[in-house]
């Protein structure tokens, strides 16, 4: 059974991702990574992901996510996060990555730090 | 190796499923000693980042060559030990992720969280040539918020070690 799962909805120009599952070495760093490949290559440089149903990210996962938000903002976007489970937030404080992500617990005000 | 000791060994295959593997078996080992979901949680990523470490690092994903997981419980600690058959690495030689420059780096954390998630944690020279990463967590008291209550350890009666 994959570790992870994507799914994608559409709010006028911005692309939110809901991910559930494991975002680690593996399936799911490579689903992840595939999902924002092709997000781009349609275009989509506004993206949101949804990490409220991830219970889990190892360091291949935080990769993952550093990868994607740099290759969004060299096209020219912005990848933001929504709902961190508290496990991906102290692993994001602790990284010092909390300082480079925008993190979002709305969906509303996620969507509308994009205007 | 004193006689209170237990001991574990397996030999791994450099493959991505060894990392869930070693995972999986830490954590378990970890809950029979009185861990709590918490603490298990840590011990697991640690083990985790270490295996990962091993198999792409050390063993540069080389199918023939083998990853070494070693549990030792002892009355006072748990302690694991991944070794790799790759050239070997000095602690002193790894990129602090947490510096600015290194932030938007995509690799190169997983030492970072071993330190982070264990009580004590170093890298010693392997017998076979490559890197030994030594991790530590003192195990919990029984009835303490770090201890799951089951009462399962088997050196329940231990006095954990106290550091400054």
């Amino acid at each position: 059974m994959p570790s992870l799962f994507a799914t994608t909805r559409e709010f006028s120009g911005i692309t939110l991702v809901d991910l559930s599952g494991r975002i680690s070495l593996g399936d799911g760093s490579a689903l992840l990574r595939k999902t924002v490949r092709d997000l781009l290559d349609e275009g989509r440089t506004k993206i949101i992901l949804n990490l409220g149903d991830v219970n889990y990210i190892d360091s291949s996962g935080i990769g993952e996510l550093v990868s994607g938000f740099s290759a969004v903002r060299n096209r020219g976007g912005e990848l933001k996060l929504l709902n961190l489970t508290k496990k991906v937030h102290d692993l994001l404080q602790i990284t010092k990555l909390f300082t480079v992500f925008d993190v979002f617990n709305e969906e509303s005000t996620a969507v509308r730090s994009f205007e | 190796m004193a006689p209170e000791t237990k001991h574990l060994e397996v030999t791994l295959d450099t493959h991505v499923e060894s990392v869930n593997l070693a995972e999986e078996m830490c954590v378990r080992v970890a809950e029979a000693a009185g861990f709590n979901e918490d603490e298990c949680y840590r011990i697991g990523m640690a083990v985790r980042e270490g295996v990962i470490n091993a198999f792409h690092y050390g063993n540069q994903e080389k199918p023939e060559k083998k990853i070494h997981l070693a549990i030792e419980l002892t009355l006072e600690r748990m302690i694991i030990k991944v070794m790799d058959e790759g050239k070997g690495f000095r602690l002193t030689d790894v990129p602090d992720p947490l510096a600015e420059e290194n932030l938007l780096s995509t690799s190169g954390r997983g030492i970072f969280l071993m330190k982070a998630f264990m009580d004590d944690f170093d890298v010693l020279p392997g017998r076979t040539g490559g890197a030994e990463l030594v991790m530590a967590k003192r195990l919990p008291l029984l009835g303490s918020p770090s201890s799951n209550g089951s009462g399962k350890a088997s050196n329940s009666d231990a006095t954990p070690h106290q550091e400054a």
